[in-house]
C-alpha cells in the first residue's frame, strides 16, 4: 500500500463514510481507492466537479453527522479554503488531507512542505485554527488519520493531515492497528429533520451586536484547549544535543538519518519533530532553548515553520535554517553537511538566510 | 367556523423582515405550506443561500443549514447522500445559483441528485444593494450598470432553466412567478411537485420563480409587478421546460 492508500483505508476503518474529492497529483490514489472501497464499506464516494464542490459536499455530510473526508494537493487546497473557513465557523467536524506539492501556482508535482503557513496560520478568512497533523512515516499516516476523525468530532472542528507527495507515494511496512473508538460526546447538533425535537440550524453568520465577537471568543477558547491538550512531538537525542534540528514530516525523516549518522561519528546533535503543527509544541521547544545550544530548522520550503521555532526560542538560542523550495528534496548527506556547518556557523559569513 | 387560512406550522411565529413587496416572503410561505401539506416537516433539511434569503433559519420552522455563496447544490448533495430518506432543498438567488454557483448547479443536475432546488430570479443582487446579476435584463439599470446592462460588454440574461433542461440528469424544470394569484397557485403546485418527485426518488428538480425586488429595481411594489410581467416574462417565459415523468403522476389530481 502507498502512503495515500494507507490514509484512505485508515479513514474507512475509523468510520469515515463520506468522501468527495477531485483528481490532482500526487494524491490521486486517495480518490481512486475510495471509489471502490467506500461503496464496499457502505459509504458514499463522489468525484466532485471541483475542490470547491468537494469541500461543500463534505460540509453537508458533516452537518448530517457522518464522518466525512476530502483530500487534495496544494492548488486544490487553496480552492477548499473557503469551505474550510465555513467548517470552522459552523463548527463542523471533517478531515482534510493535503498531499503537498511544489508551488506557488501550478508549481510541480513533487513533494513539498510549502503549505505550512496555509495550514497552521488559518489559510482562509477569519480567525480560525485547524488541528494539523504532520505524519512522517506510513505508520503515522495510519494512526494520525484515525486520530484525526476522533479529534474532529471531539472538538467539532476541521482537522488537517498535512503530508506531501513523497510520503503519499511511499511504500513501507506498517502495523495496521485496529481502530478503537474513544468515548466521544453525542452529536446532539446534527441536522437530520426535527422529529421529536426543536428545529436546529448550523450557520456561521452572526449579525447581531457583539454576537460574532462572542462566537469568536468561544472558538478561541476551543483552540486554547487544543494548545493545552493536543500537542504532540517526538524528540531524538535531545537532552545532550549541542545542535538541535527541528523538522516535521518528510524533512524530519531525512534529517533523522543525518542525525543518526552524526551521532555515530560522535557529534552531539538531536532532532525535535513536531507531530502537531497546530498546536505547535511551543513550550516544549522553549524549555530546550539554552545559550550553548543552537537550533537548525530544516524544511522543504523557503522558511515557514522556522518563524514559529524562532517565536518559541524567543532569542534565547541561535536559530538557523536550511530549506529547499519548489518541490526539491534534499538527501541525508546534504542535510548532514548543513548540520555540521551549523556547528561552526558564523552569522557574519552567511550569504542568505535560505542556505547556510 | 372552520379556519381556512392560517400560518403554516413550517413557518415560525415571527414577521418577515424583507422589504415591502419583496417576493421572498411569498416564496417562503409557499414552501412552508407545501411542507405542511405533504407532512414532511420533520424530515426536511433546507439550505439557506448567501443572499437576501440567508436568514431562512429565522423563518422556517425546521432544520436549516447555511452554505457558502453558490455552494448549496454541493452541500445538498452531501446532506442527501448521507441521509437519502430525508427531504433536502436548496433556496437560491440568481447571483448564488447563476453566477458564483453555476458549476455546482449544473453538476448537481447532471448527477441527477435527488434534491429540490428553489431558484429565486429577481434579476439583481438584492442583498448587496442591487448590482447586476447574470439574469439582469438588457438595458436594465443596476448599481454596476448605471446606464443599463450593455450586452456588448456585460453579456446577456442567462436562462438557467433552459440550460438545465438540456441536461439528461435533470427530471423536472419549471419556471413560475409570484406576480398574480394564479401564478402563486402554479408556483405552489410546482414546489409541491418538486417535493413529490424527491419523495418518489425521481431525481433532480428545479423551480425557477420570477420574483420582485422593488427596492433595488427602484419601483413601487405595484410597479414592480407590472415590470416583472411586461419585461421579465418576455425574457423568461413561464412554463414547464422539462418533465421526465410527464403523464406518470398518479397523484396529479390530489395536488392542492
Ligand atoms: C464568496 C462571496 N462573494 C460575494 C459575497 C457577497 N454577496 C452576498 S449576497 C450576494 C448576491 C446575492 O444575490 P442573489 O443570489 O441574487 O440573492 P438575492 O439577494 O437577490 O435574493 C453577494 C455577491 C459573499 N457573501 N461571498
Ligand atoms: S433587497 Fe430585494 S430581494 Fe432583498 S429583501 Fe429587499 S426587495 Fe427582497
Ligand atoms: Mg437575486
Amino acid at each position: 500500500m502507498k502512503g495515500n492508500e494507507v490514509i484512505a483505508e485508515a479513514a474507512i476503518q475509523a468510520g469515515c463514510r463520506f468522501y468527495a474529492g477531485y483528481p490532482i497529483t500526487p494524491q490521486n490514489e486517495i480518490p481512486e481507492y475510495m471509489s471502490w472501497r467506500m461503496p464496499e464499506a457502505g459509504g458514499v464516494f463522489i468525484q466532485a466537479e471541483s475542490e470547491l464542490a468537494a469541500i461543500n459536499m463534505v460540509y453537508g455530510a458533516a452537518a448530517a453527522g457522518t464522518r466525512a473526508m476530502t483530500s487534495s494537493s496544494s492548488p486544490g487546497i487553496s480552492l477548499k479554503t473557503e469551505g474550510i473557513s465555513y467548517l470552522a465557523g459552523a463548527e463542523l467536524p471533517a478531515v482534510i488531507v493535503n498531499v503537498q506539492r511544489g508551488g506557488p501556482g501550478l508549481g510541480n508535482i513533487s513533494g513539498s512542505q510549502a503549505d505550512y503557513f496555509q495550514a497552521v496560520k488559518g489559510g482562509g478568512h477569519g480567525d480560525y485554527k485547524l488541528l494539523v497533523y504532520a505524519p512522517f512515516n506510513l505508520q503515522e499516516m495510519w494512526d494520525l488519520t484515525m486520530l484525526a476523525f476522533d479529534k474532529a468530532d471531539e472538538y467539532r472542528n476541521p482537522v488537517m493531515i498535512l503530508t506531501d507527495g513523497v510520503i503519499g507515494q511511499m511504500i513501507e511496512p506498517l502495523y495496521p492497528t485496529p481502530y478503537v473508538r474513544p468515548e466521544l460526546p453525542e452529536k446532539d447538533w446534527i441536522l437530520d429533520g426535527c422529529k421529536n425535537r426543536e428545529p436546529r440550524m448550523i450557520k456561521s453568520l452572526y449579525m447581531g451586536e457583539g454576537e460574532l465577537e462572542m462566537r469568536n471568543l468561544i472558538l478561541q477558547r476551543k483552540y486554547e484547549k487544543m494548545r493545552e491538550k493536543e500537542v504532540k512531538f517526538v524528540g531524538y537525542h535531545v537532552e545532550d544535543s549541542e545542535v538541535l534540528v527541528v523538522a516535521f514530516g518528510i524533512a524530519a525523516r531525512i534529517a533523522l538519518s543525518s542525525v543518526r549518522r552524526l551521532r555515530r561519528d560522535g557529534f552531539k546533535v538531536g532532532l525535535f519533530r513536531p507531530v502537531t503543527l497546530f498546536p505547535f509544541p511551543e513550550k516544549e521547544l522553549s524549555m530546550l532553548a539554552e545559550e550553548n545550544r543552537r537550533f537548525i530548522t530544516i524544511e522543504m520550503n523557503a522558511g515557514q515553520m522556522v518563524e514559529d521555532v524562532k517565536l518559541a526560542i524567543n532569542g534565547k538560542s541561535k536559530v538557523l535554517f536550511y530549506g529547499r523550495p519548489g518541490g526539491s528534496i534534499f538527501t541525508p548527506e546534504e542535510v548532514q553537511e548543513k548540520i555540521q556547518q551549523s556547528l561552526n556557523y558564523q552569522p557574519h559569513l552567511a550569504k542568505t538566510n535560505l542556505i547556510l | 367556523m372552520k379556519k381556512i387560512f392560517k400560518r403554516p406550522i413550517s413557518l415560525k411565529q415571527v414577521p418577515f423582515r424583507f422589504c415591502p413587496g419583496c417576493g421572498h416572503s411569498l416564496i417562503h410561505r409557499l414552501i412552508a405550506e407545501c411542507i405542511d401539506n405533504l407532512g414532511i416537516r420533520e424530515r426536511v433539511v433546507g439550505i439557506a443561500p448567501v443572499g437576501c434569503a440567508v436568514f431562512a433559519y429565522d423563518y422556517f420552522n425546521f432544520d436549516i443549514l447555511e452554505a457558502p455563496h453558490g455552494r448549496p447544490p454541493a452541500t445538498a448533495t452531501g446532506l442527501k447522500r448521507a441521509m437519502p430518506d430525508r427531504i433536502i432543498f436548496t433556496y437560491q438567488g440568481d447571483g448564488d445559483l447563476a453566477a458564483i454557483g453555476t458549476a455546482e448547479i449544473i453538476h448537481a443536475a447532471n448527477r441527477g441528485e435527488n434534491i429540490s432546488v428553489f431558484f429565486v430570479n429577481n434579476a439583481t443582487y438584492g442583498m448587496t444593494g442591487g448590482q447586476m446579476a447574470p439574469t439582469t435584463l438588457p438595458g436594465q439599470k443596476t448599481t454596476t450598470t448605471p446606464s443599463g446592462r450593455n450586452t456588448k460588454t456585460a453579456g446577456f440574461p442567462l436562462r438557467v432553466s433552459e440550460l438545465l433542461s438540456t441536461i439528461e440528469g435533470a427530471s423536472y424544470i419549471v419556471r413560475t412567478s409570484v406576480d398574480s394569484y394564479k401564478n402563486l397557485i402554479n408556483t405552489k403546485r410546482a414546489i409541491e411537485k418538486s417535493f413529490r418527485y424527491q419523495i418518489e426518488e425521481r431525481g433532480f428538480s428545479l423551480v425557477e420563480i420570477l420574483s420582485p425586488c422593488p427596492v433595488d429595481w427602484g419601483f413601487t411594489p405595484k410597479d414592480s409587478i407590472i415590470w416583472l410581467r411586461k419585461e421579465m416574462m418576455s425574457v423568461y417565459p413561464l412554463g414547464t421546460l422539462k418533465d421526465k415523468f410527464k403523464g406518470k403522476n398518479k397523484w396529479k389530481k390530489e395536488l392542492l
